[in-house]
């Protein structure tokens, strides 16, 4: 049984939605119960299967690939098949398999016009094989054909399930990710060539890039296709523009399953791949990345102000949370991009959330617009408390999980790694906590609107707006019990990734120069890019870093 | 005495049997069908189709007999060769051909149609595919170019009584014939400067030869540009928007797949094993190429209201990927051979999801009558199996994994980067922002099968006829199996001419 989990316990997780896919396929249509019952226990599988592997998952080893298979794959271009799970990837997958059960639970009776259960089913299981396969896999090429295998079945459900506006969102959303992984995916291949690795194994290339002194140079403009690819699917500023849309003409199920999985791929990009893979680079881009991530963060929260459509609203707030989570993984730190990683827990369980009750408020009210909402709490006081919890979490009020993913990568910001300008980060810093202030303002300020106050007029005695149903509570309580338990109990993510994250980062970024003489630092073998050897001039070098920066 | 002359006179060449079995077998199916045409009249119609249906598979017997041998088979002096790439190409022109079969079968025979001589017609253009894969000197390739032209310039006339169809085989003809002339310019060039027609030769005396760059140059400037128009590739495209749009329908679908490989199988075979040593004069002819082919085809489809013509665009703008590899295989030999594999899986790849694609299209024409994208909406929810099939090529064209598409680019890109030239990198630049380009078209396409309703609320579904569904099955069996498992085709596809040529 053990060993069984051991070979094929990851490969059973990927691969199962697609089969249940291909049972349904083969189903009549008209079968909608079945149909049903089949997407939910192949997900609920899954789920299980992917419980087993975390009970098997040595915590204390988390910073090894555990569970790991390495077949050949397509040998003609040295790709291998190879699946694993480390400290990094085990809660993303995890948050991956309980949300897709949740999402079908939640569809359950409301599938979306024009329903077609069988067909919006199978696409959120082909669906969640690309999710899962992007998490475990450990090849560049296995991870781009998952990265990419999501695409298509979001573009349907955006396409086919949308609203008024879908036909434009979801072509802005397909070519818009095509674009950054098109550009991707020659970084990738410059990268096998340059490195003259073996395989497209992570761990190789990150050896090999060192191995060979691959030119600083190209590290930088592979860092910066990879950084096209990853950055748009974040998305960070200024390659936003299709969030909102995406987000708003998604059907419910869509947008929860877009917000709570799809965005990390993005981040998990830059943790597992871009930074390992090219420390060098990351450090010369960090400066960059976090400015942007700043400017997103900003950016994302005066949108949010503006907004009249809560949809809408949530989808910037996504920007602006996801600007945290790529301010903590630009630190290159390993506390920061701890924290990114919580962040992108968070913020999957609370956006999506909230993208549920946004879905739920829709359907009573036949409208998202703020101004002709009100008084939720009044007509459905339950429903009203749960989104009350979420916009709390949401802004990061400590005792929830969004906490945990907010204050922690701002805190980061303030000593950043080896090489990455201190004074520069100190004011992000700055900048980031003030993002926290608008925060709580706009997401106060729609709690007002949407929830306080008296039914308007238009829906005062109206029979359609009930209280929290059956399969709300279902798909919710997993989702909202572990927004408490993470808010209480942090370590629960902390604990997972703190070692597989430090082992991402060379020590070159996050030995402590100053505990250490000149021998020992010569003996790390940095590269220059890092400021470690005289570190009495250090505060001098940063000031320079800060200057070239800012002009 | 005056016998023993005559001996000396004339030695008949040795002849591999074996070798050439193929070519004989395809022959003698295409003969036999005209001489059943001759005896039996109108009497033998219903059974054309699915004897040359069966031909080509007969015709693939001894192809296979001849991979298992899989002994390096050279005749004529070095001009005509079977070898890995000739097998896997014939295999391919084979596979293409009973596929066009399949289509053609309903097409053909509901049409009221010449239909024994289209079959004949068919086949012949095939004879010259088959050929053309093993030539290696200039006579025989221009030989086996005409027999696959001329048969393909009366079929895409064949529906004679639209106007368009004529000038359709008009304009193809027309253009066919001033290319080849400006091929066979080029060819005269080469075989002045190198005083032979054997590929492998002409590689020798050009490489050697500094005096007469000029000549050269011009030679395979010619021959390169001749080429070009037989595999549509920008600027000599002109002439395949009309052409595909006035053909019939299973015709546009073997000019866009069969007779493009065959461009393209004397294009390799003429660059790797006669002009390897020149690359420094074609590589940058094959990037200027490459990059406008993918770039003018890409943004003309984005107009396109037509399918079939959107088709002819996207089938430019495909060329462009497949030259693509060629435009940095003359850095090494090793990254040649590369780009030669890379060629050769774009073109396996492709001839399965374009045809797929057109076998959509033959599909919905039969009930809409319209080759109009904007026939095209809603049809999920009348045909949903043709819908989802027509999704597949579509992404499969545009490279969205898991579909076999993503293998083809990835290929390419790999090549480009692989070379480690700027000029190799901006061109994968290039290609990557035409891959986005590209999906634009072919995904709007899906999103108004998918997502538009049906015009008028018509429900009624489409005819759909056995072999039309065997073609779509095996079109769409072949995409899916490429894109999850490559290294089904890439086991075929690692192929090498500069082993031989070079």
């Amino acid at each position: 049984m053990e060993n069984l989990l051991d070979g094929w316990g990851l490969t059973v997780a990927t691969f199962s939605p697609l089969m249940g896919a291909a049972v349904m396929f083969l189903t009549p249509k008209d079968r909608e119960d079945r149909h049903r019952l089949i997407a939910l226990a192949t997900s609920l599988w899954v789920a299980f299967v992917s419980v087993l592997v975390l009970i098997r998952f040595e915590i204390g080893a988390s910073d090894r690939l555990q569970f790991v298979v390495d077949k050949n794959w397509i040998e003609a271009i040295h790709s291998r098949y190879v699946v694993g799970v480390d400290g990094i990837s085990l809660p993303l997958l995890l948050l991956t398999v309980l949300v897709v059960p949740l999402c079908i639970i939640y569809s359950w009776n409301h599938f979306p016009e024009p329903r077609n259960p069988k067909a919006f089913l199978i696409l959120i299981l082909v669906l969640e094989t690309g999710m899962i396969g992007t998490f475990v896999a450990q090849d560049l090429v296995l991870f781009f054909v998952f990265f990419e295998v999501v695409l298509l079945p979001m573009f349907f459900m955006i396409a086919v399930w949308g609203g008024p506006n879908r036909r434009y969102a979801s072509l802005k959303f397909f070519l818009f990710t095509l674009f950054g992984s098109a550009l991707m995916l020659v970084s990738f291949l410059a990268l096998f060539f340059l490195t003259g690795a073996e395989s497209f194994v992570f761990t190789e290339l990150a050896d090999n890039v060192v191995a060979n002194a691959v030119s600083h140079t190209a590290q930088l403009w592979i860092f910066g296709g990879m950084f096209l690819g990853f950055g748009i699917k974040v998305p960070m500023f200024p390659f936003h523009t299709w969030l909102p849309d995406a987000h708003t003409e998604a059907p419910t199920v869509g947008s929860v399953i877009l917000a709570a999985v799809l965005l990390k791929l993005g981040t998990y990009g830059f943790v597992r791949i871009a930074i390992p893979i090219l420390p060098d680079a990351a450090v010369q881009w960090a400066p960059w990345i976090g400015l942007l991530a700043v400017v997103g963060i900003i950016y994302g929260a005066l949108a949010c102000l503006a907004q009249t459509d809560m949809k809408r609203l949530i989808a910037f707030s996504s920007v602006a949370h996801m600007g945290f989570v790529m301010l903590g993984i630009a630190t290159l730190t390993d506390f920061g991009i701890n924290a990114a990683i919580m962040g992108m827990v968070a913020h999957g369980l609370i956006t999506g959330m909230l993208f549920f009750l946004a879905g739920s408020v829709k359907e009573r009210y036949h409208t998202l617009e703020i101004n002709r909402l009100g008084g939720l709490l009044v007509q459905a006081p339950r429903l009203g408390w749960i989104f009350g919890f979420c916009a709390m979490a949401s802004l990061g009020l400590p005792g929830l999980a969004g906490f945990w993913g907010e204050f922690p990568a701002i805190l980061s910001a303030y000593s950043p790694a080896n090489g990455v300008p201190v004074e520069t980060f100190r004011t992000f810093m700055v900048i980031a906590a003030l993002g926290t202030v608008l925060a709580a303002g706009y997401l106060l300020w729609l709690l007002q609107r949407a929830a306080f106050g008296n039914p308007t007029e238009e829906f005062a005695g109206d029979p359609n707006i009930v209280d929290t149903t059956r399969p709300e509570w279902i798909a919710w309580a997993p989702m909202l019990a572990l927004i408490l338990a993470i808010g209480i109990y942090p370590n629960l993510v902390f604990g997972v990734t703190d070692r597989a994250v430090d082992a991402s980062l060379t020590p070159c970024l996050t030995v402590d120069v100053d505990g250490l003489d000149h021998g020992e630092v010569d003996a790390l073998a940095c590269s220059s890019v890092y400021n470690l050897g005289d570190s009495d001039h250090e505060p001098n070098d940063h000031e320079n870093d800060h200057a070239a920066t800012e002009g | 005495m005056e016998i023993g002359f005559l001996v000396l006179a004339f030695e008949r060449p040795a002849i591999d049997w074996h070798a050439i079995a193929p070519e004989i077998v395809l022959l003698s199916v295409g003969g036999l069908i005209t001489l059943l045409d001759i005896v039996f009249l109108e009497r033998i119609r219903p059974y054309t189709a699915a004897l040359s249906g069966l031909g080509l598979l007969a015709t693939a017997i001894p192809l296979l007999t001849l991979a298992i041998d899989g002994v390096d088979r050279v005749m004529f002096g070095g001009a005509y060769v079977i070898d890995d790439f000739a097998l896997v190409m014939k295999a391919l022109f084979l596979l293409a051909g009973y596929v066009v079969v399949l289509l053609s079968t309903n097409y053909v025979a509901e049409g009221d149609y010449w239909e024994n001589e289209y079959y004949g017609l068919l086949l012949a253009s095939l004879m010259g595919m088959v050929m053309m894969a093993s030539s290696r000197d200039l006579i025989s390739v221009f030989v086996a170019l005409e027999l696959l032209s001329i048969p393909a310039y009366l079929m895409v006339a064949w529906r004679k009584r639209d106007p368009r169809s004529n000038e359709a085989g008009l304009k193809y003809y027309l253009m066919g014939v001033f290319a080849s002339a400006v091929m066979l310019y080029g060819m005269s060039l080469l075989f002045g400067v190198s005083g032979t027609t054997i590929l492998a030769e002409i590689g020798d005396a050009i490489g050697n030869d500094s005096g007469s760059v000029a000549a050269v140059t011009l030679g395979i400037v010619f021959v390169i540009a001749g080429f070009g128009f037989k595999v549509s590739a920008a600027p000599f495209h002109t002439w395949a928007p009309d052409v595909y749009e006035g053909a019939p329908t299973p015709v546009t679908a073997f000019l866009s797949v069969a007779s493009k490989a065959a461009g393209f199988v004397a294009l390799l075979a003429l660059l790797f094993v006669g002009f390897y040593s020149r690359a420094d004069v074609w590589e940058p002819l094959v990037w200027v190429l490459a990059a406008g082919s993918m770039t003018i085809g890409n943004l003309v489809a984005l107009r396109q209201t037509n399918i079939v013509r959107l088709m002819a665009y996207s089938g430019v703008a495909q060329t462009g990927f497949m030259i693509a590899p060629l435009a940095v295989a003359g850095h090494s030999v090793a990254t040649g051979d590369q780009a030669l594999s890379a060629t050769v899986t774009y073109l396996m790849i492709y001839a399965a999801m374009n045809l797929g694609a057109f076998a959509v299209i033959i599909t919905l024409a039969r009930r809409t009558g319209s080759a109009e994208i904007s026939s095209y909406s809603g049809a999920f929810h009348y045909a949903p199996g043709l819908t989802l099939a027509m999704t597949v090529f579509l992404f499969s064209l545009a490279g969205i994994p898991p579909l076999g598409g993503w293998f083809a680019k990835f290929e390419v890109f790999r090549v480009l980067a692989t070379a480690g030239e700027p000029w190799g990198y901006a061109l994968a630049v290039v290609a990557a922002v035409n891959s986005v380009v590209a999906l634009y078209y072919y995904a709007a396409i899906a999103r108004r099968m998918w997502a538009d309703e049906a015009p008028d609320g018509d429900l009624s579904p489409v005819p759909v006829t056995p072999s039309l569904v065997s073609a779509l099955a095996l079109c769409g069996i072949v995409t899916l199996v490429f894109g999850v498992a490559p290294q089904a085709v890439a086991r075929f596809t690692d192929v090498s001419l500069l082993a031989l040529g070079g």
